[in-house]
């Protein structure tokens, strides 16, 4: 059984339709790529994956909760479906530590001292033990986006977005991040991840979705796809970022 | 210019000057402290609010900051009894002094709070927080410390401003001095002295809110 659903989904902004039908299964521990040109509607789905876009047609579930349901509680959803964004968004008056503990003890209404030994874990995690007290505007851009992704961990969610989270990284921050994204795909993680790292997308994905116009174009396993794109839009794009 | 200074007649009426100053001191710290709880939460429901709400808020900001507040003041004092609303001067002082704050208040905390970067806000909802648990932890830390500045002036224009319920007999500083030049015709040296107290008042919160802001601030 899938961890995440997609069937059919639509989803416009005014007369402008951005997902046009779009479908896809996630299953546990798949490491999803998302590629497509600018506009073709890849962070708005992610963003409908845990409800911060609504959609007007189509269904989608997420570790057994439908998302766009009369009675859903988005809340215990987002428990369970962790985000991390392009622009870290780490909460600039609380340091390093205090970001990662706050939902748990806002949400979890976990103790301050367990949050705070799962604060230390997640940092360690992602390589910023010495990092704990310090304040974001202390921190270079790389280690702002690790701390997102450890605070996005401390909630432990069955599955992670991420939305082009190096894209707004100096190139030598780059690879720090994704060397903590490979080791939780590694550990089995299920991410589904929007990327242009293409290089990323084909020796750590599981899965390939190419978007395109709001509908996935292609997909498939990364390795064959980037090796034999079958379409001539596919084609073009790995030509022109490849 | 051969008007000869008379301070000394000033002296019998030392206890009426105190109680002024005093009045005046608790007025404005009572309707700042209440009048920003009356801006958080207006500032609240426009930003995160229903809308029904939000707009009963804009009325309501709209007819506070677009009315001179001595109107206000008498409406309350003197026209409110026609509705069965009978305040004393002391009462009808505070409410209006509240109401007044509170207005320009939620203005200023909106204007912080349409500050804080969307992206904050999708974090946290992404981390499962509700809307007000945002609001709270992640918002507002950041909307104050970014209006601190605007929020501390209008602190001082609402306490200048409050000479103004001396108007309907609450018993502030300028009322003692009205209340002393009425007496020993001294207006010179009475309105000298208590334009100083103001000064020195305003001067005195000024760096009282400069040295709060530091404390509560300190992060960062
Ligand atoms: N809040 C919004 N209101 C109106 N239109 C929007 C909104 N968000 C996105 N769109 C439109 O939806 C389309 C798809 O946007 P989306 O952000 O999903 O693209 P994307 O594939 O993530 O692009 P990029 O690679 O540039 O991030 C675009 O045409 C965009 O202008
Ligand atoms: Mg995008």
């Amino acid at each position: 059984m899938s961890l995440v659903s997609i069937r059919d989904v639509r989803k416009s902004f005014g007369p402008n339709e951005v997902l046009k039908g779009v479908s896809l299964d996630i299953a546990k521990g798949d490491v999803v790529a998302i590629i497509g040109r600018s506009g073709s509607g890849k962070s708005t789905l992610l963003r409908c994956i845990n409800g911060l876009e609504t959609y007007q047609s189509g269904s989608i579930v997420a570790d057994g909760i439908e998302v766009a349901g009369a009675n859903t509680n988005l809340r215990e959803l987002r428990r369970h479906v962790g985000m991390v964004f392009q622009q870290f968004n780490l909460f600039p008056h609380l340091t390093a530590a205090e970001n990662v503990m706050l939902a748990p003890t806002v949400v979890n209404k976990v103790s301050k001292a367990e949050a705070r030994a799962t604060a230390a874990e997640v940092l360690a995690k992602v390589g910023l033990s010495e990092k704990m007290d310090a304040y974001p505007s202390e921190l270079s851009g790389g280690q702002q986006q690790r701390v997102a992704i450890a605070r996005s961990l401390a909630m432990r969610p069955k599955v992670l977005l991420c939305d082009e989270i190096t894209s707004a990284l100096d190139p030598e921050l780059v690879n720090e991040v994704l060397r903590v994204v490979e080791q939780l795909a590694r550990e089995g993680m299920t991410l589904i991840l929007v990327t242009h790292e293409m290089r990323f997308a084909r020796d750590v994905g599981t899965k390939l979705v190419f978007m395109h116009h709001g509908k996935v174009h292609e997909e498939g396993v990364p390795k064959e796809v980037f090796a034999a794109p079958r379409t001539p839009e596919l084609q073009q794009f790995v030509g022109q970022v490849g | 210019m051969s008007y000869k200074l008379q301070f000394a007649e000033l002296l019998p009426y030392w206890n009426v000057l105190l109680y002024g100053l005093v009045f005046t001191i608790v007025l404005t710290i009572v309707s700042t402290v209440v009048g920003i709880a009356v801006g958080t939460a207006g500032a609240a429901a426009r930003t995160f609010g229903p809308g029904w709400l939000g707009r009963i808020v804009a009325v309501y900001v709209e007819l506070i900051r677009n009315t001179p507040f001595i109107v206000q003041l008498f409406f309350i004092f003197f026209g409110l009894p026609a509705l069965g609303l009978k305040l004393s001067e002391t009462t009808a002082a505070f409410l209006a002094m509240v109401i007044n704050l509170g207005a320009y208040s939620t203005e200023i905390i909106r204007a912080g709070i349409e500050a804080v970067p969307k992206g904050h806000i999708e974090a946290g909802l992404s981390l499962a927080m509700s809307k007000w648990e945002v609001l709270r932890h992640i918002v507002l830390n950041q909307a104050f410390r970014k209006i601190y500045p605007a929020l501390s002036s209008q602190i001082i224009i609402v306490m200048l401003g409050s000479a103004v319920v001396s108007q309907i007999s609450a018993e502030d500083l300028t009322y003692a001095a009205n209340y002393i030049a009425s007496r020993n015709f001294r207006n010179f040296e009475v309105y000298l002295l208590v334009a100083l107290a103001y000064l020195l008042l305003a001067m005195l919160t000024r760096s009282l809110l400069r040295a709060l802001g530091r404390v509560i601030f300190k992060a960062r």
